[in-house]
């Protein structure tokens, strides 16, 4: 039974993404709910398809209505959801509800990306849900009646309702406490990003946004892969070193070029924290395509041939264009690992490039 | 049948047995206990769960699913017009609410079971719409997911031209033989001197004129302007045979949902009535106060600028309810103009129940607000009419008159508060082009969508369409003949108009 909902509801979306039968596109409008999530209120999107049907026009809106109020006194909440919604507290409204996971999906719907297959199994744990929280809301088949007493005893003392001599507890809807399930999520199979990011004096703020992007997509999608996912981050000129993430996307440097400090220093990493055997390990590295001497970028492939590219999923290079690098680096990395399906090198020429750029890297299901 | 616990069970007998001592009158009724998920599936496919495959279904999914994940909805109750009659609880509710629900439902089968507007569905949907998704689904394999739901789409953006009063009325006279042509003209006998006084050249040429008009309308297809455009292309579109069980099992379902949309008021506010009364004076427990209130004042709490069917169905029965317990009806009540005689006027009648179940047996909404809507009433319950100030760019309260809010809801209730629209001509200049009258009452079509539903009708009658219509009161002809879309002036022509002989007459008539 519940299959055959999922079915029409999978065709619904997929018409309102305009993949199939895109002459109902015209129709699509974006309704939203407001509904409160915490004390903020969020805007949860409801997409609709009208069909075209012989209806009224606008010209005499109005209706009847039951209330209070003077003629000429305006009628409120008239908008959709619940009342006063966003209006006495002057709250912003967050869209909410196309979650990364749902981005994740459209993205590998739009580049038709495979299953990422993990190697090496390490053992699988399951994730498992206890009783052990409580909640302000729920099902009345989940109401915690110790808890609920509680707290309607409290809010009557408080109130001064109480009567010891006859001692009535009335519960009202906010005394209710509800049982919750408390998940309990363990790592499954474990994988890592490790991005390493050029940012010497070539690098510019347009390179590096749209290293940002990239990388955030990228992150998007291997999140959806894996249950549990670390990143780390390694920037580099001249020298390399290991940074936080804010660090890694605002950090501009000048100087020279040598990329295989941080080849090195991803080796290090590898070693220290992440073994292969137990974590599937995918470095990232952009950069200009700038490096400070071909003898530096020999010792480069020879990091990659011998250690990283054997322990590692898939090793990507993505170059991006700018204005003062030679763009040689890519040349060399693809001459040298012209077979070697686990080397991918994306050249990045703007940002229309990134997504052709994530279907390369992604697109081969490593 | 039916899947209810043990407690549910003896409460369900309960709830019976109480309902049958005060004289509702329904179908054996099956609770089924699902979970919330399963609810709102039930509730996209319109309470069928075995109906055809549909995007449609799956938007109602995924916004009943979404409301409900974020609190904001939550469907209590669902009701199927069938023998047996089908109700679906949900399994996560408490027990008070499973006892209101069920006392709920019993006034909705009641009320389907002898309400007049129902008595032509059919009581065995259930089955009828399994058979539907059986043969869509067949359909779909034979010519094609794509093809099938096309064609379905276009019949769904129809579904609303079909004339809800059809089943009752008796028609389709044979097509027997066209009257002759007129030779000589019918006289009334009568001996020769008597007869230039018996039959004067006027008279003859009167019989003469009814005869040819007789004649000609036996020639117009359709013979008579139809409401029923469904009806109407279906007998005579050039349909493939699976195109016209679409039409025809989509037009059934229709008519099988009509009446719902047309009892809403009724029908809620007769639920409300019973699970108030089973609830309030038989069934509810001393714990359960609170709760019950809690959620009996959220199904009738009113929000401004909307009106609650709920809350103004059970008001008004009780209203109703009151005034026949205590005379206050006829003339010589009516007569009366002094407020405090009025309140106080009491014979002690007793009529009330029993009117209140003739109400539920005979009227729609349209009549019942119509029949029972007064001045004391409007004031009691606050109505007011709402309307947009283009000035302070706001909806502002208008009037409290209560004639004034009494004609907007007849005028929002009546046809479903949906523009009526009829096939004059099947074969217009001999061409076998198809035109549609729309019966303009006061208030333009959304025109942009009418053209969009214009090529979803060619698409059927496949060749071109037209629908005459006003802007403003000035007439407008809309065509559409395959390729080309057109919207253009008319010059004023009273001829459709008075084919259709409208009952509201060509002058606005919105309030």
């Amino acid at each position: 039974m519940v299959h055959r909902i999922d079915k029409d509801h999978n065709r619904f979306r997929e018409i309102v993404r305009g993949r199939i039968k895109k002459d109902l596109k015209k129709y699509v409008s974006s309704g939203e709910m407001i509904g409160k999530q915490g004390k903020k209120y969020v805007s949860i999107p409801i997409p609709q398809i009208n069909m075209p049907r012989f209806r009224f026009g606008k010209n005499p809106e109005g209706g009847v209505g039951q209330g209070e109020g003077e003629e000429g006194d305006p009628v409120d909440g008239d908008e959709e959801g619940e009342g006063q919604a966003g209006e006495d507290e002057g709250q912003h409204v967050l869209e909410v509800d196309v979650s990364l996971e749902e981005l994740a999906k459209i993205l590998g719907e739009e580049l038709e990306l495979p299953r990422i297959e993990p190697r090496g199994n390490k053992a699988v744990e399951t994730i498992g849900g206890a009783w052990r929280s409580i909640r302000r809301t729920g099902p009345e088949s989940l109401r915690h009646f110790k808890r609920t007493f509680a707290e309607a005893l409290k809010r009557q003392i408080a109130a001064g309702l109480y009567d010891p001599e006859d001692p009535k507890i009335i519960p009202i809807p906010a005394d209710k406490r509800f049982k919750s399930q408390k998940m309990v999520t363990q790592p499954q199979t474990n994988a890592v990003i490790i991005y390493m990011m050029d940012v010497s004096g070539s690098m510019g703020r347009e390179q590096k946004e749209m290293v940002r992007i990239e990388s955030f997509w990228l992150d998007t999608w291997l999140r959806t892969q894996y249950k549990n996912i670390e990143v780390e981050y390694i920037v580099h000129d001249a020298a390399a070193h290991i940074v936080d993430q804010h660090t890694f996307y605002h950090l501009r440097e000048s100087g020279g070029t040598k990329i295989s400090s941080a080849y090195e220093l991803c080796l290090q990493l590898m070693k220290q924290k992440y073994n292969p055997f137990e974590w599937n390990i995918y470095p990232f590295h952009f950069s200009d395509g700038d490096n400070w001497s071909s003898k530096d970028t020999e010792h480069c492939i020879d990091l990659l041939r011998d250690q990283i590219v054997p322990a590692v999923n898939q090793f990507s290079y993505g170059q991006v264009k700018s204005a003062y690098g030679s763009g040689q680096f890519i040349k060399d990395l693809q001459a040298a690992f012209k077979d070697d399906e686990r080397v991918v090198c994306s050249d990045i020429q703007d940002r229309d490039g990134i997504l052709p750029s994530i279907k390369e890297f992604l697109g081969r299901g490593k | 049948m039916g899947n209810l616990t043990p407690e549910m069970r003896l409460i369900h007998e309960e709830v019976k047995e109480l309902a049958r001592n005060y004289g509702l009158d329904t179908y054996d009724v099956v609770f089924e206990v699902v979970d919330y998920d399963e609810l709102n599936m039930i509730a996209s496919y319109g309470g069928f769960p075995t109906r055809y495959p549909h995007w449609r279904f799956g938007m109602e999914y995924e916004q009943l699913s979404k409301s409900y994940a974020w609190g904001l909805s939550k469907i209590y109750e669902l009701v199927i017009n069938n023998d047996p009659c089908y109700a679906y609880l949900m399994r996560a509710n408490s027990l008070t609410d499973q006892k209101l629900v069920m006392a709920h439902v019993y006034g909705h089968c009641d009320f389907f079971k002898n309400n007049y507007w129902f008595s032509k569905t059919n009581r065995k949907m259930m089955d009828v719409m399994a058979n539907h998704g059986t043969r869509i689904r067949k359909y779909m394999d034979q010519h094609g997911v794509e093809t099938v739901e096309r064609f379905v789409d276009s019949v769904l953006s129809l579904d609303n031209l079909i004339d809800i009063h059809s089943p009752f009325i008796k028609r389709d006279r044979e097509p027997g033989e066209a009257p002759p042509m007129v030779q000589e003209t019918p006289k009334i006998g009568a001996k020769d001197y008597m007869d230039r006084y018996i039959n004067p050249p006027e008279f003859l040429e009167e019989q003469k004129q009814l005869l040819r008009d007789e004649r000609e309308q036996h020639f117009r297809f359709p013979q008579e302007p139809t409401k029923d455009v469904l009806k109407f292309l279906l007998e005579n579109a050039p349909l493939e045979s699976w195109e016209q069980n679409i039409v025809a099992m989509l037009r059934e379902e229709a008519y099988y949902f009509a009446p719902q949309g047309m009892t809403k008021i009724m029908n809620e506010g007769w639920a409300v009535y019973w699970h108030s009364k089973l609830m309030t004076q038989h069934l509810l427990q001393p714990e359960e106060v609170i709760l019950y209130c809690d959620h009996h004042s959220g199904t009738l709490a009113t929000s401004p600028g909307q009106v609650n069917p709920y809350k103004l169905g059970v008001e008004l029965f009780r209203d109703i309810e009151e005034r026949w317990d205590r005379g206050k009806f006829g003339l010589e009540f009516q007569r009366i103009e002094d407020e405090d005689v009025r309140r106080d006027w009491d014979q002690n009648l007793g009529l009330g129940r029993e009117k209140i179940f003739e109400v539920r047996k005979i009227h729609n909404d349209v009549t019942f607000i119509d029949n029972y809507l007064e001045a004391d009433f409007a004031a009691d319950q606050k109505l007011y009419v709402y309307g947009f100030n283009e000035r302070t760019r706001q909806y502002e309260i208008l009037d409290r008159d209560w004639t004034k809010v009494k004609n907007q809801l007849l005028w929002s209730l009546t046809n479903f508060g949906q523009p009526s629209i009829y096939v004059v001509d099947g074969n217009l200049g001999g061409r076998n082009e198809l035109y549609l009258y729309h019966d303009w009452t006061g208030v333009d079509l959304q025109f942009e969508m009418a053209s969009e539903t214009l090529k979803n009708v060619f698409s059927i009658w496949r060749r071109p369409v037209h629908l005459e219509t006003r802007e403003e009161g000035k007439p407008r002809l809309m065509s559409f003949d395959g390729k080309d879309y057109e919207f253009r002036e008319l010059s004023p022509s009273k001829e459709a108009s008075e084919i259709v002989g409208t009952e509201s007459g060509k002058e606005g008539s919105q309030p």
